[in-house]
Order: structure tokens, then sequence, then C-alpha cells
């Protein structure tokens, strides 16, 4: 078979295999097997560039940002707010200043929830979420539900694994003060319709919020251009480092907000009476900041442009429909999320093999897939499994590593035939 | 392969694909639940306990060929014993899993000495136990071994 002519859209392999020289990681193998890491929506393995601006860091440049006045302060934060434009370049957001540095996609959600639990979540209120959330969706809002007496509502979603745009429409009322929705769904591998959502909640005047955990580092964002009020994600998702993550959200919020933690830097005058707040995005950034994982940061983003994200989407998804049509193909196998729009991630469920048995065995191939409810447990439910297996793609993964993936599972399908 | 062998020992698949003990047992008087949220392995363990012996044991739930197979093993070995000698199991299977004694020949619950090699799947070996003790104890919540 020659995957390359048989599937379109593939990547020369030649191209492949450089960027693959990129990631040191992927040279090891595993119990004496190559290493095919197919574990990408859970985290993405780093570019030589990333690790290396994060050692230099440390190596010749690590004091603190935004305080001293001597050559190396400045030049921290001389690089910690270039990372800041060069996130603010990425999502096309028009001012660095609507960009907060925050631990990943998590903390940002748990910003926003917070912040308009305090200013506009009343006795009533409904916060609109989607049947496909993450639990880093769906917490932060029950949290601040239950301090203020909002309601969570649900968009729900067809067998595909699609949001019903009727029952949005309906699900969208006075009381709705949020829209959050995940961009890409990390369980199912859905791309949702956001700017059209974003739409339809705007002629309402309410708010939407967009967890892009998954999109970033396989789609182009624009937040222009979707038009939505948060977007949210992490770092170590779009081969930066961890801890790392970013909110972008439109200015006039983080105007209105109050600060969502106390601490240094986000003050302008502190007495015992009263404090002033720092200008936004300051105000959101409490005590030193992740001033290496900013930078390193930085790096996983002009790495990701330097390849070209439209360039990296297209590889992954000419894998997305050769893996598809590698594991359709497996007796008992049944694919978990099949929408129109999808990113490069499969859920599979095969024959009456847990998942944790398919997992183990795929480790002993030197194969690495998650296994589990991916913190998706609504979606679980929905379909009705305990459990799916997922192998997820980033722009390193080849067409052979879905053969090694397909021909293990046969295996396993031998091994545990029941 | 031979590690998987190990560990998917042909008593722990032949157990999976065939069950013993397996459904509701009538007139129990001990029941516990057990649930391993993030791997999706459940279990109900129920018991009739006469005096100090274990006169019956049923158990019923869904997972990985770990989990269902140990809890499969176990009813086959504490049917019928005292709830001592239960306990007693109950510590022998914990070491072998834990690699912390060697099985003897001819044990059943040498097939489950594979596990110490692969330590993510312990939790799943071990839940079964748990929750017969919890059952022997009339714990009321639900048993986890994550």
């Amino acid at each position: 078979m020659t995957p390359n002519t048989a599937v379109p859209g593939l990547l020369d392999q030649e191209v492949v295999a450089q960027w693959r020289e990129d990631f040191p990681i992927l040279r090891q193998t595993i119990y004496g097997k190559p290493l095919a890491y197919l574990d990408n929506a859970a985290t993405t393995q780093k570019p030589r560039s990333v690790i290396e601006t994060v050692a230099r860091f440390y190596t010749e440049i690590n004091s603190n940002v935004h305080r001293g006045v001597y050559y190396l302060s400045e030049r921290a934060t001389e690089l910690y707010e270039e990372a800041r434009r060069t996130v603010q370049r990425f999502l096309n957001a028009p001012s660095a200043a609507e960009i907060v540095f925050v631990r990943g996609t998590t903390e940002a959600i748990n910003l926003v929830a917070h912040c308009l639990g305090r200013t506009r979540l009343r006795e009533g209120s409904e916060i609109l979420l989607s049947q496909m959330e993450h639990h880093s969706n769906i917490v932060p809002w029950q949290l601040v539900a239950e301090q203020t007496g909002a309601h969570l509502r649900v968009i729900p979603m067809n067998e595909h694994g699609e949001l019903d745009l009727e029952q949005y429409e309906h699900l969208l009322t006075e009381r709705t003060a949020i829209v959050a929705v995940v961009h890409v769904s990390n369980s199912l591998g859905t791309i949702n319709p956001v700017a059209e959502l974003v739409r339809q909640a705007h002629a309402r005047g309410i708010p939407v919020l967009v967890d892009g955990a998954q999109a970033v580092a396989h789609l182009r964002v624009d937040v222009q251009e979707l038009d939505c009020d948060f977007y949210a994600f992490s770092g170590h998702k779009v081969y930066g480092p961890t801890g790392i993550g970013v909110l972008y959200a439109k200015r006039r919020w983080l105007e209105e907000f109050p600060p969502y933690q106390g601490g240094g830097d986000m003050i302008r005058q502190v007495t015992f009476e009263r404090t002033l707040y720092n200008e936004v995005p300051y105000k959101f950034e409490a005590g030193t900041p992740n001033i290496a994982g900013a930078i390193g940061l930085k790096a996983a983003l002009d790495y990701v442009s330097a390849l070209g994200i439209d360039t990296i989407a297209t590889h992954e998804h000419a894998l997305l429909r050769y893996a598809t049509e590698r594991l359709q193909a497996i007796p008992g196998l049944r694919i978990i999320g099949t929408a129109r729009q999808k990113a490069a991630i499969i859920s599979f469920v095969l024959s009456d093999i847990h998942p944790h048995d398919i997992g183990t065995f795929l480790d002993r191939e030197g194969i690495a897939i998650r296994v589990g409810h991916h913190c998706t447990q609504p979606v679980m439910d929905f379909f009705g499994v305990p459990a799916t297996s997922r192998a997820s793609f980033a722009l390193y993964n080849t067409p052979e590593e879905v053969d090694r993936l397909a021909a293990a599972l046969q295996k396993v399908v031998e091994f545990f035939r029941v | 392969m031979e590690e998987l062998r190990e560990l998917y020992q042909q008593i722990i698949l032949e157990h999976y694909r065939n069950p013993r003990n397996f459904g509701e047992l009538s007139e129990a008087t001990h029941r516990a639940e057990g649930n391993n949220p993030l791997c999706g392995d459940r279990l109900t363990v129920e018991l009739r306990v006469l005096g100090d012996r274990i006169e019956d044991i049923r158990f019923r739930g869904s997972g990985c060929a770990i989990s269902q197979a140990s809890a499969s093993v176990m009813t086959t070995l504490v049917k019928g014993v005292t709830v001592e000698e239960a306990e007693a199991l109950f510590e022998r299977f914990h070491r072998i899993v834990l690699g912390e004694t060697e099985p003897e020949a001819l044990d059943l619950l040498a097939a489950f000495a594979g596990v110490r090699e692969f330590p993510s799947r312990v939790k799943c070996a071990t839940l079964a136990w748990h929750t017969l003790r919890a059952a022997l104890h009339n714990v009321a919540e639900v048993v986890t071994t994550e």
C-alpha cells in the first residue's frame, strides 16, 4: 500500500520526516518499538525550539517581569510582552491588552465564570452550554451557578455528535447570560460552527465564550472573524509548555470585570483602606506569571506559524480520512463522533473489549492512545458507553503510524476474542 | 507480547469470557458497590453470610478484562470460606499483585501476578476485593481504588 497516493492531501513524507526531526521525544522506542504518539488531544510533544527557548530563558535571562530596573528584568519583560503580541497576532485579536496569560484553558474559563458571577449572573439567569463540553467548561459554571442561583441549560447534539442548531435557537432567551461552547470537541472531534453560534447569541445581546483547547493547534482561529467575546486555550496542546494558557477577552469585558485574584502586579496603588487596580490585562495577572511558559508558548506559536497552520490542517485532515477508513474496516469497531466537520480525533469502541485493555495492549506495541471518558462524562452517557479509546493526531503523525494502529487493533481483536 | 501474556493469562481471559457467580443473589445479607469512574469499571458484590461463613456470593458489573476476571476468580475462592479466611485471601491477593510475595503453584491467585508489571492496572485487579471487604464490613459508600 502506498498511502501517499491513496490519501489525497497528505504531505510529502520527506516534509513530515523533517518535522519529526524537530521533536526529540519522537526518536525513542517504547518496549523496543518506535513510539507512535497518538494522544495529542491530551498534550502535544514539544519541538526543540520550544525546549531550547525555555532552557535559554532560565540559563541566560531569568528575572522577574514588570519590576526591575536592571538589564535582565527589562529583557525578561520585553520577551514576556513580545509573547503577548505573538498570541495577539496568532488569534488576530485587535489588541495585545486583550490577551491575558493564565495557567491554561481551565483557569481562563474559571476566570470568566467567576467574574460573570460577580457582575451579571443572578437568580434565574441561564448559562447555556453544549452537551459535548469538557468538564472544565461545565464545573466552573456549576460552581458559579450555585453561588448566584443561575441555572445550566444544555444544547443537545445528534447521534453524529453535531449540535442541534434548531434547539440552540430556542434555548437563547432573555434569561441567557452567557453561551459557553467548545470549538473542537476533545472526545468526538466535532468542529462546532462557532461563528454562527456567536451571531445568533449576539442578535440577542448574549456574550459567548469559546473553549479553544482542541482548536488552535489544528485550524486557523481568528477571534475577530468568530466575533466571540472570550476565547480560551492552553499552550501545551499547541506544542508549548504546560502551565501557560491564554484568555482572549474583548476589552469591554476586561474593563467591566472585577479582578479575579488579588496580589502583586495587578495593582497600581495599595493602602490598607483601598487599592487601585492596574490596567488591563495586568489587572488579571496577579503574582509572578509563568514567564518562561509564556516565552515558550511564543516559540511554539512561531513554530506553528512557520510551518503554516493551513498546511498542518491539510495534513491532519488527510490523516483523519485515512485513519477513519482504516479503522472502520476493522470488524466490530464503531467510531464515536461522526460529524461532517471534524478535527483529527477518532474516538472508538471495539466490540465488547474494554478501552483499558486496548490501551494496555497498544502501549506494548509502542502506541500511545488515550482511554477513558476524556473528561466528558455527559458525552459517554449520551452514547451509552463507559469509556472510549481515542487516537488524536498532530502534525508529526504519519500514515505508517495509522497502519500500525490498525494492525495492533486487529491483534487486540484476536487476543480478546470472546 | 510475553508480558501481555503474563498479564492476560489464559485463566484471566477464560474468567473474563465466562464469569462465574455472575448475577443477582437472592437473600443477600451483605452488599457493596465498587466504581472506578476514570476507568469505567463497575461492580456490585452480594454475599449471604451465615454465622461466620460466606454461604454464597454473586457479582455483576462491567469493566476491563482484569477487573471482571478478578471478581469472577474472587467469587470462586471465597464461596464457602469463613469471613476470616476471606480476609486472609484479600491480604494474600494484595501481596501478590504488588509483588510482595511469590504465589505458590496451583494457586488461582497466581494468575494475577503479572499485574505487578502494569502499575496502572493494579487498581483494576483490586476493585473486586475491596468491594468484597466493604460488603463484609457493611460499608455503605461506593468503593473506589482509583
